[in-house]
Formats: structure tokens, C-alpha cells, sequence
């Protein structure tokens, strides 16, 4: 059950940087595990063969590619905005094998697969007679932090409300003098960030590898089954299909593990076509 | 005589091949409300978005307190003072009331003065205040409207641009807006360019009013000319005097032509 929630998690911060990155600007960023794997690799070098701190590697990794996040935006998307929303995919999808294809070249990256020391690696906590390890535990921690910074940030701060306007509505938050174009990067940005922390989170229980990005493919049915486009719907949606994938793998024969989050998105679908957190008031670009 | 604060000097706009505004000449001296009336689709929107920078016209200038701002991007010519209210309110929906002023001021760095603004938009239109917590789309399109009109007001801007605010609304929603339209005018010395199809209401409110029809202006003058006009008594405000409406129709734009 933790270990499923801390699973779900990881799904959560994916699928709420697909979310943050839709209601901005409608492209759906399949990259986004992508984006997650690239962290977890550039966490790897400045931890392992570096020989940086975490606690030093992992910011220092979130802002290289807030940054990266940011000048894909500036380079690529904001030159294909309003093409038909197939052609923007395929763009999407295009860099993630780009990033996955890149990272396999670099000598001392490869097609390996690594994992990095972590303060919690190795380490149990005990509640009573549950033993549970620190990494999942670490997960839900980092998480759920992460989303009360995130709210904070995205409720109480200007720019984070100007962030609000923007996706709600471009053209007024152009009046108002909003730099839509830039803050548009900026989401890009803390998309991509959200996402390495979701694979430094990650690193202890998986392995980083160039093809950990697949991890998308499940976030994608997380930020549907919450409605995509509402945040805290991508995030409850990433909880479920965690919690659901681990306990039919205890349960039920092998195999079910891997659809189990599909079969539970068209099972909501059917039900709740908007999907849990759905909104029904339309954006206006 | 001083500068007007807005000059439009012969823009044209297209949508695509089709030209939309075809060689527009307005002026708005400092303090004043200024209309531009004309029918739906007359072209009304295309100059404001084209003053704005939403669109860029292929020919003429927009000076706005001394400087050309024509093609530049809308967040940009905001800055220098000019506040748009666009067609249809858009508000920020999900966002409260609260949330939609303080986005108006979004380009202020002055605490105190954002904080005295909005309680005088307040005052303006007391229902925002109550309503203050309340997502922006739960309002009714009355209340929407003031609250776009209070949302330009918190940039204190040098002058506001105006499309349609009585759109879809009630006649007795329609005078409270207006009257309000011209007490921030008098009272804040707000400079306003208003665009309408409310003949009625616009001349009453305004100090100079030009006519547009399909991309063109015909007539230009104060409104207390234009409300004694025959054309306008005519086709704007509906006071029909003797003989055939359509005969007389196609005569009179043949004159002012
Ligand atoms: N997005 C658009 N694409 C093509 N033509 C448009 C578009 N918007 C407006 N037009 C045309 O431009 C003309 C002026 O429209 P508009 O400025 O919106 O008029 P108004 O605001 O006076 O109703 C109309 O003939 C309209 O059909
Ligand atoms: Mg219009």
C-alpha cells in the first residue's frame, strides 16, 4: 500500500506536469517522462560521478532543467502554437525519442542502467510492526511537499496567479500586461523541474536508465483519470493508479499490473467522461 | 490647442485577404470620452484590437501620448497607459473577483496605491465588493462587465479603450454602467475611447462621436451635433421622421460619401 502510493506519486508529479503544461498552452507533452529521465541522469552525474551532495544535486538538477524546460519552449513550442493539436503530439513525441536517443550517446551515460546513492537508501522506518522503507517513505514526503510549494506558489503569488490568468484566459492577460509568451516558458519550466523531482524521487527505488522515461505512459492515464486540466485532479488520479497497479499485483495473476491503469481510466471514463476533477467551464484563447 | 493624447492616422487592418478597416482617422484629446459608433460588424472591435496591438494594421500610425504603438505586442502597449475592456468581458473565470483587480494591476509595483484603488472600485461598483471571493465566471454578465471595466481601471491607466459594454445586457444595467463610464471620466479625469452599437447611450455619454460603417468613418463631430443629425436621428436612434426608409437610406450614404 506505501509502496503503491509512493509509486502513485511519482505518476502524480508527471501527470501534473502534463496538466500545468495543457492549461497553459493545450499542447499535451508526452516528453514529460522524458523530461524525468534526463533529470535522473543529470542527478546520477553530479551525485555519483561528481561526487555532489544530494541535497545539493537535487536543486542544482531541478533548475538545470526548469531551464532546459524553458528553452524547449522558446526553441520549439512557441513556434508550433496553433498547428493542429496531432502535429504539436508528434513534435512531442519526436523530442522525447530525441532525449531518449541523445542519452544513450553520451559516453558515460550509455544504455546502462544506474542507480545513485540517496540519504535514504538502504534505511527502514518503523510504525509498530510495519517496516517501511525510507525511500518510498521519501517519495510521499518529497511529494507532498512539493505539491504545498506548488499551491502556495500557484494561489498566493502573483506570478503564480498571473500563471492562472494566462491559462485562462490569453488575450486578457495580455491586456493586463501579463508577458503570456514568458510565462508560458516559465510553466514549461516548472513542468520540467516537477518532473526531475519526481526522478530523483524515483532514482532509489528504480533504476535510471534511458528508457525509465516510459514512466509517462502511466502518468498519461493518471492526469486523464483526474480530468485533465485540474491539478489536484492529476494528482489524487496519479494516487489512484498507483495504489490500484501494486494491489493487483499482490491480487490478481500477472500481467494485470501493467493495464491495470487503463483498465480503471476506461472504466471512469465511461462513467464520468469529463473524468474525476473534470471542469466544465471551456478556456478561451 | 494641445496634442490629443490618441491619434489614429489612416490604418488599414486585415483579416487574411479581407480588409477589415479601410484607412482610419480618430483622435481623443486628454480627458474626454470619445465614440465610435457603428452597426455589428462595422469594424468597431478591428480599431481597438488594432490600437492595442492584438492586431497589426498593414498601413498608418497609432500615436498615443507622443509615441507610435502601432504593431507593437499588446502587454507591451499596455504599459504605456492604454487599458483595453474587450468585447464580451472576458474575465479570468476561475479566478475571484479579488484576484481579477489584482491582475489588473499587474504591471503596478506600488502596494498602497493598488490597495486604495481597489477599494475605489469598489465604491464605483459596491457589488464587487461583496462578491469579492467569488470566481469570476459565477457572475452575472452585468456584474462581469463592471468588473472588466474595474479590472482596466486598476492598471490607472491614462486612458481606457471601451467594446460594447452593454452588450447583452438589461436597459437598466446598461444606464448604471454608463453612468458610472462617465463619473470615472469626470471624477478620475479618465480619457476614454467607447465602441458601440447603443447609439442612445454612447451620445449621451460621449463628447465626440464618429460614425463607422462597413470599415469606413462617414461623419465625425461633437454629439451634441450628432444627436441633432437626420442620419443619425435615422439609422442610429431610431427616430424616424416622413418618407421611405430604405430610398432614404441609399441616398444619405451616398452622401456622406
Ligand atoms: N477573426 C476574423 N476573421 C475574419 N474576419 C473577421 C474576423 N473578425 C472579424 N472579421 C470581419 O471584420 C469585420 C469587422 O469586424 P469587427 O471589428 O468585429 O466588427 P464590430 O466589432 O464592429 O462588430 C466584419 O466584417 C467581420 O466579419
Ligand atoms: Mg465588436
Amino acid at each position: 500500500m506505501i509502496n503503491g502510493a509512493a509509486v502513485g506519486c511519482i505518476y502524480a508529479l508527471v501527470a501534473l506536469g502534463f496538466v500545468l503544461i495543457y492549461k497553459a498552452t493545450e499542447v499535451v507533452n508526452f516528453a514529460q517522462g522524458d523530461l524525468l529521465m534526463l533529470g535522473a541522469f543529470i542527478a546520477f552525474t553530479l551525485i555519483a560521478l561528481m561526487g555532489w551532495s544530494y541535497w545539493i544535486a537535487l536543486p542544482v538538477t531541478a533548475v538545470i532543467l526548469a531551464a532546459f524546460g524553458w528553452g524547449l519552449d522558446r526553441a520549439v513550442f512557441r513556434r508550433v502554437i496553433g498547428q493542429p493539436q496531432f502535429a504539436i503530439i508528434m513534435v512531442t513525441i519526436g523530442i522525447g525519442i530525441i532525449m531518449r536517443a541523445g542519452v544513450s550517446m553520451v559516453p558515460q551515460w550509455g544504455t546502462e542502467t544506474y542507480s545513485i546513492d540517496t540519504p535514504f537508501s538502504n534505511k527502514v522506518v518503523r510504525f509498530g510492526d510495519i517496516v517501511v522503507a525510507q525511500e518510498y517513505l521519501s517519495i510521499i514526503a518529497g511529494t507532498a511537499i512539493l505539491c504545498v510549494v506548488l499551491y502556495l506558489f500557484f494561489r498566493r503569488s502573483r506570478l503564480g496567479i498571473a500563471m492562472q490568468a494566462a491559462s485562462q484566459n490569453q488575450l486578457a492577460a495580455y491586456y493586463m500586461g501579463i508577458p503570456v509568451k514568458t510565462v508560458f516558458s516559465m510553466i514549461w519550466g516548472i513542468s520540467a523541474a516537477v518532473a526531475t523531482v519526481a526522478g530523483i524521487l524515483l532514482a532509489p527505488v528504480s533504476l535510471i536508465e534511458a528508457n525509465m522515461g516510459l514512466i509517462g505512459l502511466k502518468a498519461f492515464p493518471a492526469a486523464v483519470l483526474g480530468g485533465f486540466g485540474s491539478i489536484p485532479g492529476a494528482v489524487v488520479g496519479g494516487l489512484i493508479i498507483g495504489i490500484i497497479e501494486q494491489l493487483s499485483a499482490a491480487y490478481l495473476p500477472d500481467g494485470f499490473k501493467d493495464v491495470a491503469a487503463y483498465i480503471v481510466l476506461l472504466a471512469v471514463l465511461v462513467v464520468r467522461p469529463e473524468g474525476l476533477f473534470g471542469e466544465s467551464m471551456r478556456k478561451k484563447v | 490647442m494641445s496634442e490629443p493624447l490618441l491619434n489614429v492616422a489612416n490604418i488599414e487592418t486585415y483579416y487574411g485577404p479581407i480588409m477589415a478597416i479601410r484607412g482610419i482617422s480618430l483622435e481623443a484629446r486628454q480627458g474626454s470620452i470619445v465614440t465610435v459608433l457603428g452597426a455589428n460588424g462595422a469594424g468597431k472591435t478591428t480599431i481597438l484590437k488594432t490600437i492595442s496591438g492584438v492586431m497589426d494594421p498593414q498601413k498608418g500610425t497609432v500615436t498615443f501620448d507622443g509615441q507610435e504603438i502601432q504593431r507593437q505586442d499588446p502587454d507591451k502597449v499596455m504599459r504605456y497607459g492604454l487599458s483595453h475592456v474587450p468585447e464580451g468581458r472576458e474575465v479570468f473565470p476561475l479566478l475571484s473577483v479579488r484576484e481579477n483587480l489584482m491582475m489588473g494591476a499587474y504591471t503596478r509595483k506600488d502596494a498602497d496605491g493598488i490597495a486604495q484603488d481597489m477599494e475605489l472600485v469598489y465604491t464605483y461598483f459596491p457589488v464587487l465588493k461583496e462578491r469579492s471571493e467569488q470566481p469570476a465566471g459565477q457572475l452575472s454578465g452585468g456584474e462581469q462587465q463592471m468588473l472588466a471595466i474595474s479590472r482596466a481601471m486598476m492598471a490607472r491607466p491614462k486612458m481606457m479603450l471601451l467594446d460594447e459594454p452593454s452588450l447583452g445586457l438589461s436597459p437598466r444595467l446598461v444606464k448604471e454602467i454608463f453612468e458610472i463610464i462617465v463619473r470615472m471620466n469626470r471624477e478620475q479625469g479618465m480619457t476614454m475611447l467607447l465602441v458601440e452599437q447603443n447609439a442612445h447611450m454612447a451620445l449621451n455619454a460621449a463628447d465626440y462621436g464618429y460614425v463607422l460603417e462597413v470599415g469606413r468613418i462617414v461623419m465625425g463631430d461633437t454629439c451634441a451635433r450628432l444627436k441633432e443629425s437626420d442620419d443619425i436621428k435615422e439609422f442610429y436612434l431610431g427616430i424616424k421622421e416622413h418618407g421611405a426608409r430604405g430610398k432614404r437610406r441609399w441616398k444619405r450614404k451616398k452622401t456622406w460619401r
